[in-house]
């Protein structure tokens, strides 16, 4: 069975490291959260100005001054700390964020990653998602493998306008688990029960041993 | 120098002008100068050009300046929430030009900091590169981003003191700060005007040498999306 949502969230909850600031994105991402292993401490980056993010308020309690940069009402923490937009991407630009966790509509075999605009669709903004890829340390992205109609999303080459150009680290999909390298992309775990032949008729990237 | 104005239409006198360049503090609906905002509509000044996170939402923010086509222009990172706004960028009535969110928050901070230009690895190998010079430092490229220096910026504050020292509230900062510091005039509208010496000199987020003009007012402050966990 591939992974869920959930699952995949979890699964990607693993790369998080003790101490590590991390941004999370819109989606999947955001449930990440909900997985941080006992015993790892990480703060969770709002690029909006806000460092420490807790969770969702208690009913009564929402603060219109307090949301998080998808503008839903959020809490803070005893160790928060707020700060204006441009000394948030100074902190993603100038490479202090640890890790952000991003949700795609495709990445190719070298990093390639396209996140936010759909030519001739609605289009809405890239938001601060360039700047996160350009700047963090590290890269994972979340996403099904496919498409709703079976269409490979992992790529040889993105057809989409870029987000970033060679940015992402590793992909978590609901079949596994591949990292960028040197000539292409590398299987590093299955899912369960997902074998290697199923992952590779989903890839249209090249995969190397 | 007299700062605090009595209402937003009186700090406004004499600065619109059709066609200028107005920078906004605000993300989604959080921070932004409302009141300044339903001013500036009520003023009928056309052809604005905005460079504004967002472009609030159909009846609120900087919508509300969309439904009366006083805007001819956007420089914003993410526009989505907003079906007046599509509807006009669709069909060719409203020129829109994407900034990556912090690239507009650091053209916003350079050109307040007399900065005319700054390097930046934010979209390179991306549309945003496209026709930008491009340098490289320590072996990797980055291109060039201007500074903005904005005719009027528009802020909303928590507290103030009468000279202008600014306190912000939580996430309700975010562009505020860059976007008070690119305009040649600042107006901030604030929810208390508190007296001058009673704000901590350590804890002043954005000093009254910004901020130009000054109004207290009543502030709706819309919850764009109310997300909540059982208790």
């Amino acid at each position: 069975m591939p992974w869920d949502r959930n699952q995949m969230a979890a699964r990607a909850a693993q790369e998080l490291q003790d101490g590590w600031y991390v941004n999370l994105g819109i989606g999947i991402p955001t449930l990440v959260s909900n997985y941080i292993p006992d015993g790892i401490e990480v703060t969770l980056q709002s690029e909006n100005g806000m460092l420490g993010m807790g969770p969702f308020p208690i009913e009564g309690t929402e603060d219109a001054d307090l949301i998080n940069a998808g503008k839903q009402t959020i809490t803070e923490l005893p160790q928060t700390a707020y700060f204006d937009s441009a000394q948030s991407f100074g902190m993603i630009r100038g490479g202090k964020i640890a890790m952000a966790i991003l949700g795609a509509m495709e990445v190719s075999e070298n990093g390639d990653l396209a996140n936010w605009m759909i030519p001739g669709k609605l289009v809405k903004g890239m938001g601060g998602a360039m700047d996160l890829v350009a700047g963090v340390g590290r890269v994972v992205v979340v996403m099904d493998h496919a498409n709703k109609h079976g269409e490979s999303k992992v790529l040889r080459d993105c057809t989409l306008p870029l987000t970033g150009k060679a940015v992402v680290d590793r992909i978590i999909t609901n079949l596994g688990v591949l990292d960028v390298v040197e000539g292409g992309l590398k299987i590093v775990e299955l899912a369960d029960g997902v074998t290697e032949q199923e992952l590779r008729d989903l890839t249209e990237a090249t995969l190397v041993a | 120098m007299k700062k605090v104005y009595g209402s937003a239409a009186e700090a406004l006198d004499g600065v619109l002008f059709d066609g200028m360049f107005i920078a906004a503090g605000g993300f989604g609906l959080c921070g932004i100068p409302e009141l300044l905002l339903a001013a500036i509509k009520d003023a009928g000044t056309k052809d604005l050009t905005f460079a504004s996170n967002n472009a609030g939402v159909d009846d609120f923010g900087i919508g509300i300046l969309l439904q009366t086509r006083q805007v001819k222009k956007m420089i914003s990172s993410y526009v989505g929430e907003n079906a007046e706004f599509m509807r006009q960028y669709l069909s060719g009535e409203l020129e829109l030009e994407f900034n990556p969110q912090g690239t507009l928050a650091e053209r916003m901070r350079a050109g307040g900091c007399g900065i005319p230009g700054f390097y930046t690895k934010t979209g390179v190998g991306t549309v945003i590169a496209e026709g930008k010079d491009h340098r490289d430092f320590n072996g990797e490229t980055y291109i060039l981003e201007e500074g903005i220096v904005a005719d009027l910026s528009i802020v909303k504050a928590w507290k103030a003191d009468a000279t202008g020292n600014l306190i912000f509230r939580k996430t309700a900062r975010n562009f505020n700060p860059p976007a008070a510091m690119c305009g040649k005039v600042c107006i901030a509208e604030v929810e208390e005007i508190v007296p001058t010496g009673s704000l901590d000199p350590d804890g002043i987020h954005l000093p009254g040498i910004y901020v130009h003009r000054l109004i207290q007012g009543e502030h709706e402050k819309r919850i764009e999306q109310r997300t909540t966990r059982a208790a």
